[in-house]
């Protein structure tokens, strides 16, 4: 048994860190205040090759492994929560399902420039009637010839506004039920596909949240991905592995309140000395830094079990809940550790906890996680 | 990174999994009524290897690092709690005798404590009025001669009365932390005697005694490291000790966590089995997910302490979070139960009362909080 990081691995988060702390914390705050996707700091993320972690070099990804990706997504988190989910976004639920389930002209059209970071990509699964319960799709697949026509509308679509190919899901069959799902690889600038709308949300704000129109969207056969009736059974292996990197987006959200807030416990003063002396505060920082480090561990081991190839759908949604719900408790407890300055913008405490509440909703929220996690422990029996 | 077992680790946890099932989970209630753990339970432990898992062959142990230790002692808390925290203290006596004794302290005592020869060593740190705040300890030793003389009185001493060998800290200088030394001293000396076991509200088969030291003397040779090092040798055997905890909170909440599991898929209430309630399925994936995270934390501390690198913050994590929550998951494992949680027909009951001490011994989780907001504050840039 062995806790550490390959050299590989630790000279990744290395230079990630000293990366993100450079070129992409010192914008955070102004990345939030103008809610505007941040160009700059993805095409530095993208010549890193941060946009296709574990896919191999071949599809032009890093050839890393998905411990690699988490630790890649905490340090970029840390800096900009925003870019964080675009980052992972790009790397699990656009370019992890065409890895797994595309052809080779599938991944050579998308694929490559997903994972360079050339285009940005987007999965379409929620509806604005279906969220949790995604088997209830309401989004049509009509055969027509050897295509499809497509209609209806995706909600919360992460990098909406800025994708150029979202990985759909559209029922192909309902007689089916979900096995009549199908997955599809739709451009965004096929006829009838627009973007309706974009969210202004509580958090992340850099990061576009858009919904999609689909109308009467025609697709040929090369826009299939998987099979037809595969749909479902790729919208969730793809969330299995999304998981891992939200739970890390949480954690580098989580670790830099922390840090902040213990760094100003440090200076700031009440009653004579500075606040880290007083229990009040001491005990704060050691339950979240012992929480930060279970997060960590839940994540890495998730991470490593994807890598071994072994079932790790359950690890991931313990990561998953585990890691968000740390967050917002982290986040919450940093601001109160900085009193009324907390909450005024003059610190990025309250912008922590504003981007860590997301955490505990995409992807799967809270409850689907416990879901998942009851199904396993039960079956364990 | 590599989070699986070696093939001996895995053998191990089988092997005591299977003791603990077959010898130790069928006789837990009946060792808590008699409040009596039998000397042929520790020598059975003895013969698996159960009491030195982190000694060296050549003194009896089993030779097989932290990372073992930390997987056996769950296994035995799954069967029995009292019979863990036995195990635990005899470990932790037996590796502060092999980290800071002399060859003939070692010689002397480890194998007697491996084998089961002994019931077990004990670890009188605690007096009544010094607990969390042991640097503040009154018992006295006086030089005379060739020998010490030990006067004072020890608290909440596990297997106190029971133990073959008693590692005994007191002041031989000035107050405070550095005026402490330690001593290992032997079951019978004269003067020594140990009170009658207390009522406790879990661990019931362990006894916990306090002790009284009447001008016991002891030779200079039984001082464990040197003069003043008492305080230092301590906290190191503690923060050992805190895996062994986390592991034993751990391997009680695995128990209740098996038994709830079992019975939310049996009991039926509105027409369906429990398992099929949200409410019940949500407890389910908290303290599942929970006691993952405190056993990964506690992993992480023993195989730190395997490679021989600092880990008395990850320790302290670790039997903060373990210990915590594994409490919250007994007493959701009691409410999963209702009314017959309550009740001592299923060992449920037992396993919340058990459970809860964990959060004391070898330091309460606020010195836990103590040591981890230290830590954590060195490492600023401040």
């Amino acid at each position: 048994m062995e806790f550490n990081l390959s050299e590989e691995q630790a000279m990744l988060r290395d230079s990630v860190r000293a990366m993100a702390k450079q070129e992409i914390l010192p914008f955070a705050a102004a990345i939030d205040e103008a809610g505007a996707f941040p160009w700059d700091q993805v095409n530095r993320m993208s010549e890193l090759g941060l946009m296709g972690i574990a896919v191999p070099e071949k599809w032009g990804g890093s050839g890393m492994d998905n411990v690699s990706y988490a630790l890649a997504a905490e340090e970029v988190s840390a800096a900009c929560a925003s870019c964080g989910v675009i980052m992972s976004v790009n790397n699990s639920l656009a370019g992890d399902p065409i890895r797994r389930f595309g052809t080779d002209e599938q991944k050579e059209r998308w694929l490559k420039p997903l994972a360079r970071g050339e285009i940005m990509g987007a999965y379409g699964l929620s509806e604005p009637g279906t969220g949790s319960d995604a088997a209830a799709q309401k989004t049509t697949a009509v055969r027509d010839g050897d295509g499809w026509v497509i209609n209806g509308a995706k909600n919360f679509i992460t990098n909406g506004a800025e994708a150029k190919v979202i990985v759909a899901f559209a029922m192909g069959e309902p007689d089916k039920g979900v096995k009549g799902i199908n997955a599809y690889l739709i451009p965004a600038d096929t006829a009838g596909y627009s973007v309706a709308k974009n969210e202004d949300k509580l958090g992340i704000k850099g990061s576009s949240t858009s919904q999609i129109h689909f109308d009467e969207v025609r697709v040929g056969p090369e826009a299939l991905l998987g099979n037809p009736g595969d749909g479902f059974k790729i919208a969730m292996t793809t969330l299995d592995g999304g998981r891992i990197g939200i739970a890390a987006q949480a954690l580098g959200i989580a670790r830099q309140a922390f840090e902040e807030a213990r760094d100003y416990s440090l200076e700031r003063s009440s009653f004579g000395r500075p606040i880290s002396k007083h229990q009040a505060i001491q005990f704060k920082l050691a339950d979240m830094a012992t929480e930060i480090d279970a997060a960590r561990l839940l994540i890495w081991r998730a991470a490593l079990l994807k890598d071994q190839g072994e079932s790790y759908g359950q690890a991931a949604a313990m990561a998953k809940l585990y890691a968000s719900e740390m967050s917002q408790r982290v986040t919450n407890q940093a601001l109160q550790v900085y009193g009324g300055y907390g909450y005024c913008k003059d610190y990025p405490a309250e912008r922590h906890l504003r981007d860590a509440r997301i955490t505990e909703i995409y992807e799967g929220t809270s409850e689907i996680q416990r879901i998942v996690i009851a199904r396993g422990v039960l079956a364990d029996s | 990174m590599n989070l699986g077992l070696s093939e001996t680790q895995t053998i191990l946890r089988e092997s005591t999994r299977r003791f603990s099932k077959e010898r130790l989970a069928p006789f837990a209630h009946a060792r808590e009524q008699n409040h009596c753990i039998s000397h042929a339970t520790i020598k059975e432990l003895g013969d698996l290897g159960l009491l030195g898992v982190n000694l060296p062959e050549a003194l009896g142990g089993a030779e097989l690092g932290a990372v073992s230790y930390a997987l056996a002692l769950r296994e035995v808390a799954k069967g029995d709690a009292s019979v863990a925290v036995t195990m635990a203290v005899t470990n932790m006596v037996g590796e502060v005798i092999q980290h800071f004794g002399t060859p003939e302290q070692q010689k002397g005592h480890i194998p007697k404590l491996t084998s089961g020869e002994y019931f077990g060593g004990a670890f009188a740190l605690s007096e009544p009025s010094a607990g969390s705040d042991a640097g503040s300890l009154k018992t006295t030793a006086r030089r005379d001669g060739d020998s010490w003389v030990i006067n004072g009185e020890k608290l909440w001493i596990t297997t106190g009365d029971q133990a073959g060998v008693i590692v005994v800290w007191a002041r031989t200088g000035e107050p405070g932390p550095r005026g402490i030394s330690c001593f290992l001293v032997s079951c019978d000396a004269p003067g020594l005697t140990a009170g009658k076991p207390e009522e406790k509200m879990g661990l019931r088969a362990s006894h916990t005694v306090a002790l009284s030291f009447v001008d016991v003397r002891v030779p200079s040779s039984s001082m464990l490291g040197k003069e003043g090092e008492g305080f230092k040798i301590a906290m190191r055997a503690l923060d050992g000790g805190r895996i062994g905890i986390s592991a034993q909170a751990l391997g009680i909440a695995g128990a209740a966590m098996d038994e709830v599991r079992s019975y939310a898929l049996e009991r039926k209430q509105f027409g369906k089995t429990l398992d099929q309630f949200q409410a019940i399925q949500f407890k389910l994936a908290d303290m599942a997910t929970e006691l993952e995270a405190g056993w990964l934390l506690t992993l992480r501390a023993a195989s730190l302490k395997e490679s021989g690198k600092q880990f008395s913050r990850e320790a302290a994590m670790a039997k903060v979070f373990a210990t915590e929550a594994a409490n919250r998951a007994v007493r959701e494992a009691v409410q999963i139960f209702g009314g017959y949680g309550y009740i001592e027909e299923f060992p449920v009951a037992r396993h919340y009362r058990d459970c809860r001490v964990t959060q004391i011994y070898e330091g309460t989780s606020e010195v836990q909080r103590i040591v981890i907001g230290r830590e954590v504050c060195k490492d600023s840039g401040f």
